[in-house]
C-alpha cells in the first residue's frame, strides 16, 4: 500500500488483509495435505516416465564405451566411403579397451539396433585385432571389408550421441542416409508404420462396434424408470467389475474352435465346420469389444440421464413423426455423451496389450505389445521409449480433448 | 420428470421401441452371458472345456486350492493389494481432503498430476516403474510391485473421496472448529466418520484395480510375486485348463460382492451426506 505520509499508515494490517492472510495460510496447510500424493507419484511415476521418454532421442550409451570414435567421427568426410586413419585409430582403441573393460556388448547391442550384423562383427574384429598395426584402416578392413561400408560409420555417427533422431525416425520406418537424407527404410524392415496403422484400426473398430451395441442399451438406461433401469445396470457394472483375465479367459474358451459359439453356429446351420475365430483380428475385436463396451455406455447414459424428456414429447405433440424426433431432437443432445463415450473407448483401446497378447495372433499384437517387447525382450530401450512417446503423446493429445468436454472428470477410467 | 418412458402410440413408434428392446437385450446378454458359460465349466467333471459337460464336480476348486502355484498367487494378490490399497486409501484421501480445502494457483495442474496414473498407457507405466525400480534393487519384489500399484490405486480414490467431500458441508468442520478442535480433531472426528462411506469406496477401488492388475506385475515382478492374474495370464497362454475356470469362477463370486458392497456404501453416503448421486459412482 503506497502510503506518502506514514502517519496516516494503520498501526497494524486491517481485518481485511489479515483475514485474506489467514484464508491463505488455510488454503496453503490445506494443499500440505496434498503433498505426499504429489511427491510419491512425481518419485515413482512421473519422473521415471520422464526418463524414459527422455531414451526417444537422448542415446549416450555408445559415447559412454568408445569415448573415442564417438568423437573422433565428427570429422568425418566425405560421407561417402569409410573414414581416414584418425578415426580408425579411435575405433581401434575403442574396441580393445572396450573388450578389457567388458562394455563392448553394450556397443554391439547398440549398433546392431541400427546395422544388423553388428553384434558379430564387433566381437570377432575385437578378437582379431592386434597389439599394434601399421594403418588401423587396412588392418580393420583387412579383417572385415564391412568396416570400408559408409553404411556401418553412418550407424556409428548416429549412435554417437547425445541426441538422436533415429529411434523416433525408425518408429515411422524412415532413417537417413550416409549423407543425412530421409528414406523410408528397407521393406524387410518397415514394421512400425503396420503396427501403428493396425493398433488406431483395431482400436476405431472396437469403439465404433462400442458405439454401435452401447447406444440402444444407453438410451434404455437412461428412459426407463429407476426400478427397471438399476436391475439392468448390474448387467452393465458387472462386467465392468469382473477381472480382465477373466473376460479374456471366457472369450478364449468360447471361441475355440470347439467351444461354445461355434457349435452354436454350426447347429444353427450357419457353418458346415468350425470357423477359426480366436488368435485372429476377429477374436481381438470381439473381446476387446466386450471388455470396453462399459466405457462407452456409462459415459453416454450419464448424458442421456441429463436429457430433459420435455423435447422429445415438444416434437412429438408438434406432430413430429418419432424417427424425425429421434434423430433432430434426441440425437444432437446425446452429442457430448457420444464424443466422451468414444474418445475414452478409443484411448483405453490404443493401450491395450493384454487382450490382444491372448486372443489374438502374431499379425494383431499392438503398440504396448512392442513397447513391452523393445522393455523386456531385447532391452532396446531408444525403441521402447520412441514407440512409448508416439503412444503417451496420441493419448495425452485425446484425453485433454476428452476431459475439456467432460470437464468434471468423474468417470471411472483406466485399466 | 419421472414418468416412464411415454407408452407407443403409432406403429413406428412400436417398431422403434420393439427393435430397441431386442437390441438391448442381445447386448444385454453379450456382455454377460461369457462370464455365466464358463461358470459350469468349472464343475464340469471332464477335462475339456467344451458343452455338454460330462458331471458334476467340485475336483478342480480342491485343484485350485491345493496348487502350491496358485495358492502362492492368491496369497501374493491379497499382499500386494492389501497394503497398496492401505497406502493409496492414506494418501489419496489426504489429497482429496487437501484438494476440496485449497484454492491456489495451478490446481489443476496438480490434479492432472494425481490422476496421471489412471491416463497413461499401462505398459509405459510398467517400463517407467521398471526403469525407477531397477537401480534401486526393487524389480522382483514385494516393496516394488507395492509402491507401484499404490501409485495405479490413489487416482481412484482420490476421486472417489472428492466426490464424496463435495456432497460434505464444511460448515460441520467449521462448527467442530470454532468450538475448539483442533485440526486433526475436526478431521478424525467430524470429517472422516461422516465420508467413511466414500473412503471406503475408495479402498474398493484401490483393492480392485491391485487385485486386477496385470501388466505392471508382468515388467516389474519376478516369479516370487506372481499375482492370480499374473498366474491366470500364462495358464490362458500356455494351457487353458478347468482349474482356472475355478479361479475365473471365484473372482465373477468375489467382483459381484464388490459391486453389491460398493452399492451399500454408495446408498449410505447419500444418507450421511444428504446427497443424491447417480446410479454408480
Amino acid at each position: 500500500m503506497p502510503t506518502a505520509a506514514p502517519s496516516f499508515a494503520p498501526p497494524e494490517p486491517s481485518l481485511k488483509a489479515r483475514l485474506r492472510r489467514a484464508e491463505r495460510l488455510h488454503h496453503l496447510k490445506a494443499g500440505a495435505l496434498i503433498l505426499p500424493l504429489a511427491a510419491f507419484l512425481a518419485v515413482t511415476f512421473l519422473i521415471p516416465i520422464g526418463d524414459m521418454m527422455r531414451r526417444a532421442v537422448h542415446d549416450p550409451e555408445l559415447a559412454q564405451v568408445w569415448p573415442g570414435v564417438t568423437a573422433a567421427i565428427d570429422d568425418w568426410q566425405p560421407r561417402t566411403e569409410a573414414p581416414g586413419e584418425a578415426v580408425f585409430a579411435a575405433l581401434a582403441a575403442d574396441l580393445g579397451q572396450s573388450k578389457a573393460d567388458r562394455t563392448l556388448a553394450v556397443a554391439a547391442r547398440r549398433l546392431n539396433s541400427d546395422y544388423p550384423g553388428a553384434r558379430s562383427l564387433l566381437f570377432s574384429s575385437a578378437r582379431k585385432l592386434p597389439e599394434t598395426a601399421e594403418s588401423w584402416r587396412a588392418t580393420l578392413i583387412h579383417i572385415d571389408e564391412r568396416w570400408a561400408e559408409p553404411e556401418l560409420w553412418a550407424a556409428i555417427d548416429r549412435a554417437s550421441g547425445p541426441l538422436t533422431a533415429f529411434f523416433l525416425l525408425q518408429a515411422v520406418d524412415l532413417e537417413r542416409t550416409p549423407t543425412g537424407q530421409l528414406r523410408p527404410v528397407p521393406e524387410q524392415e518397415a514394421v512400425f508404420l503396420d503396427i501403428l496403422g493396425r493398433t488406431f484400426a483395431v482400436a476405431l473398430t472396437v469403439t465404433l462396434l462400442c458405439l454401435a451395441l452401447g447406444f440402444p442399451v444407453a438410451y434404455l438406461l437412461a428412459t426407463l424408470p429407476p426400478h427397471l433401469s438399476n436391475p439392468m445396470m448390474i448387467l452393465v457394472l458387472l462386467p465392468f467389475w469382473t477381472s480382465l483375465l477373466v473376460r479374456t479367459a471366457a472369450w478364449v474358451v468360447l471361441l475355440q474352435d470347439q467351444g461354445l459359439v461355434n457349435n452354436a453356429l454350426i447347429w444353427l446351420g450357419l457353418l458346415d465346420e468350425p470357423a477359426r475365430l480366436i488368435f485372429n483380428r476377429i477374436g481381438v475385436i470381439i473381446a476387446m469389444t466386450h471388455v470396453l463396451l462399459p466405457f462407452l455406455v456409462l459415459p453416454l447414459y450419464s448424458v442421456m440421464k441429463g436429457i430433459p424428456k420435455l423435447y422429445m414429447r415438444t416434437a412429438l405433440s408438434l406432430g413430429a413423426r418419432p424417427t424425425v424426433a429421434f434423430l433432430k431432437v434426441y440425437l444432437p443432445q446425446t452429442l457430448p455423451g457420444i464424443v466422451a463415450g468414444t474418445l475414452l473407448t478409443f484411448i483405453i483401446a490404443l493401450g491395450y496389450y493384454i487382450t490382444p497378447a491372448l486372443v489374438g495372433g502374431a499379425a494383431d499384437q499392438m503398440i504396448s505389445y512392442f513397447i513391452a517387447f523393445y522393455t523386456a525382450e531385447t532391452v532396446n530401450w531408444g525403441m521402447a521409449a520412441a514407440l512409448g512417446s508416439v503412444l503417451l503423446v496420441t493419448t495425452l493429445i485425446l484425453f485433454a480433448t476428452y476431459a475439456r468436454l467432460v470437464r468434471a472428470g468423474a468417470t471411472p477410467a483406466g485399466r | 420428470m419421472t414418468h416412464g418412458p411415454h407408452h407407443p402410440r403409432t406403429l413406428e413408434e412400436k417398431l422403434w421401441t420393439a427393435a430397441l428392446w431386442v437390441s438391448a437385450v442381445l447386448v444385454f446378454a453379450f456382455l454377460v452371458a461369457p462370464l455365466i458359460a464358463i461358470v459350469p465349466l468349472s464343475f464340469n467333471d471332464g477335462q475339456f472345456l467344451t458343452y455338454p459337460l460330462s458331471g458334476f464336480s467340485l475336483r478342480w476348486y480342491g485343484e485350485f486350492f491345493t496348487d502350491p502355484d496358485w495358492m502362492r498367487a492368491l496369497k501374493n494378490s491379497l499382499i500386494v493389494g492389501v497394503f497398496s490399497t492401505i497406502l493409496s486409501t492414506t494418501l489419496g484421501t489426504l489429497a482429496a481432503v487437501g484438494l476440496t480445502r485449497a484454492r491456489f494457483k495451478g490446481k489443476s495442474v496438480v490434479l492432472g498430476i494425481l490422476l496421471s496414473p489412471m491416463i497413461v498407457p499401462l505398459v509405459i507405466t510398467g517400463v517407467g516403474f521398471y526403469l525407477f525400480f531397477a537401480p534401486l534393487g526393487l524389480t522382483a519384489t514385494y516393496t516394488g510391485l507395492v509402491l507401484a500399484h499404490t501409485a495405479l490405486a490413489a487416482p481412484f480414490v482420490v476421486i472417489t473421496v472428492s466426490a464424496t467431500l463435495q456432497g460434505f458441508d464444511m460448515n460441520l468442520a467449521r462448527a467442530a472448529a470454532s468450538l475448539g478442535a483442533g485440526p486433526l480433531r475436526v478431521f478424525g472426528s467430524v470429517i472422516l466418520p461422516l465420508i467413511a462411506p466414500g473412503v471406503a469406496s475408495g479402498a474398493l477401488f484401490a483393492f480392485a484395480t491391485s487385485f486386477d492388475e496385470v501388466v505392471v506385475v508382468l515388467l516389474v515382478a519376478g516369479p516370487e510375486q506372481r499375482t492370480l492374474p499374473r498366474e491366470m495370464f500364462s495358464g490362458i497362454r500356455e494351457n487353458i485348463s478347468p482349474t482356472i475356470m475355478a479361479a475365473a469362477t471365484l473372482l465373477i463370486a468375489f467382483s459381484t460382492i464388490l459391486l453389491v458392497t460398493l452399492e451399500l456404501l454408495r446408498r449410505r453416503n447419500e444418507r450421511l451426506t444428504g446427497r443424491r448421486g447417480g446410479t454408480f459412482g
